[in-house]
């Protein structure tokens, strides 16, 4: 069995400019606080980024945005991040909005090895623009495409050296979707132990889904609230 | 939307008549999240964040917050008995699915129709769509919490809304600070009116056709 622990530095190598990057998280909670950062100080540009939201200017995957990294972000929405709303307005960062349990689905679609999915959400709604449809039984349903990225980063509570992941508590959210969506998964985990360890009617991602297992140096987002 | 605290709380206190014993409720960001603080003592319910969480109790208390715990608009919580955490598509696939007996959303436009603007100015306000379009959809009933008008005055009930659609013909109820609206197969019925205002202002700040309840004239 693959021993998968890495230094984060190692398990970035591949990050390339112009890169599809995927990150798990919901407003900052869940975002892999230490690859994040390392992404950041490593000067990478011109990303294109999918996750549920654009987090907060100095929490997360916000930072990204705020450091001008990026040049086209998929998300359900950037509310919490007013840089990534001006970035928007100006021209400087494309915005694609889904709604989030369809943008949820359109990852897990990618990683589950779908072509797309159905659905009637968006119907009658800017959703719909450039969207092929289809009629099936009467009832008409847009196509929405599968997404997948280049490398995708997740945090969880726990992984073993295989790369199985258990996740903590809300701090799960889109995490296990985009583990999967990944060609390249990078998992940061606040533990590690040994393969075998982890009880297997526990583990949600199976470790097969993950390429690295790096440590994580702690949580940044404690108090995305205040 | 420029409103007191004050209004806001009536808004929420009114709102949480709606609640019921043995209904799965999500609750939006805003007013909507001030909902279970009015909702009776003997109404047991679970409450559905989109973030993954089935089963919310009551805010932790200062110094008591679990940074991995809280709910979609990243305020710590708690949890009740019962509650279940899961991923986010399993999240929206209890919406999509059918089994949230109510949604409690904020508003910037609701129509005649029961058509729901609430997630963009175009070139102005960019919150994004977030769970909106999904709750608004597919939740067995959909009320809409808001100022009755915005902050320059002018009315969000209208005949037909000017803003991006969240989605049509979704809105079964509208509470603002003036009134309680029911979107019904003839029309807007006004059904309640709050103090201090009377039937006929409500009218004047309303910018579409209201019929009456009768147990108001």
């Amino acid at each position: 069995m693959k021993n998968k622990i890495s230094t984060i530095k190692k398990a970035l190598e591949p990050l390339r400019n112009g890169m599809v990057l995927m990150y798990g998280g919901f407003g900052g909670v869940g975002n892999p606080p230490s690859l994040i950062k390392s992404i950041v100080d490593s000067k990478v540009k011109d990303l294109v980024l999918i996750g549920n939201d654009a987090s907060f200017p100095n929490i997360g995957i916000g930072r990204l945005v705020k450091e001008g990294r990026v040049k086209k972000l998929i998300a359900s929405h950037i509310g919490s991040n007013p840089v990534a709303g001006s970035l928007m307005n100006e021209g400087k960062l494309e915005v694609e909005f889904s709604p989030q349990g369809i943008l949820a689905e359109r990852i897990r679609a990618g990683g589950m090895g779908l072509g797309g999915i159905l659905t009637d959400v968006g119907i009658g709604t800017m959703v719909e623009k450039n969207k092929d449809t289809i009629t099936i039984a009467d009832k008409d349903f847009l196509i929405e495409r599968p997404l997948r990225a280049d490398v995708s980063i997740v945090y969880a509570k726990k992984a073993d050296t295989f790369g199985n992941l258990i996740y903590d508590k809300s701090a799960r959210n889109t995490n296990p979707l985009v583990a999967m969506a990944g060609s390249y998964t990078i998992a940061e985990a606040e533990e590690i132990v040994p393969a075998g360890e982890l009880d297997p009617e526990m583990i949600v991602t199976p470790g097969l889904f993950i390429d690295k297992v790096v440590q994580s140096e702690g949580i940044d987002w404690t108090w995305a609230w205040e | 939307m420029g409103m007191g605290i004050d209004s806001r709380r009536i808004i929420a206190k009114r709102a949480a008549q709606e609640v019921t014993d043995g209904m799965i409720v999500n609750l939006g960001i805003g007013i909507p999240s001030l909902i279970p603080e009015y909702v009776a003592k003997d109404v047991h319910v679970m409450f559905h964040a989109e973030n993954g969480i089935l089963g919310m109790g009551p805010s932790p208390g200062e110094g008591k917050e679990d940074s991995a715990l809280c709910n979609a608009g990243g305020f710590p919580i708690t949890l009740k008995e019962g509650a279940s955490y899961f991923d986010s598509a399993t999240a929206f696939g209890m919406i999509r699915g059918g089994y949230i007996d109510l949604s409690v959303l904020g508003g910037l436009e609701v129509s005649q129709r029961g058509d729901l603007a609430n997630w963009i100015v175009p070139g102005k306000r960019v919150p994004g769509i977030g769970g909106g379009m999904e709750l608004a959809c597919k939740s067995k009933k959909v009320v809409v919490v808001m100022s009755h008008v915005d902050k320059g005055g002018k009315p969000k009930i209208v005949s037909s809304c000017s803003l991006p659609l969240t989605a049509k013909e979704c809105v079964s109820k509208v509470i603002t600070d003036m009134a309680v609206i029911a979107v019904t197969d003839k029309g807007l019925c006004l059904t309640e009116v709050m103090d201090p205002y009377t039937v006929q202002e409500v009218i004047d700040q309303t910018d579409a056709p209201l019929f009456i309840s009768q147990h108001l004239t």
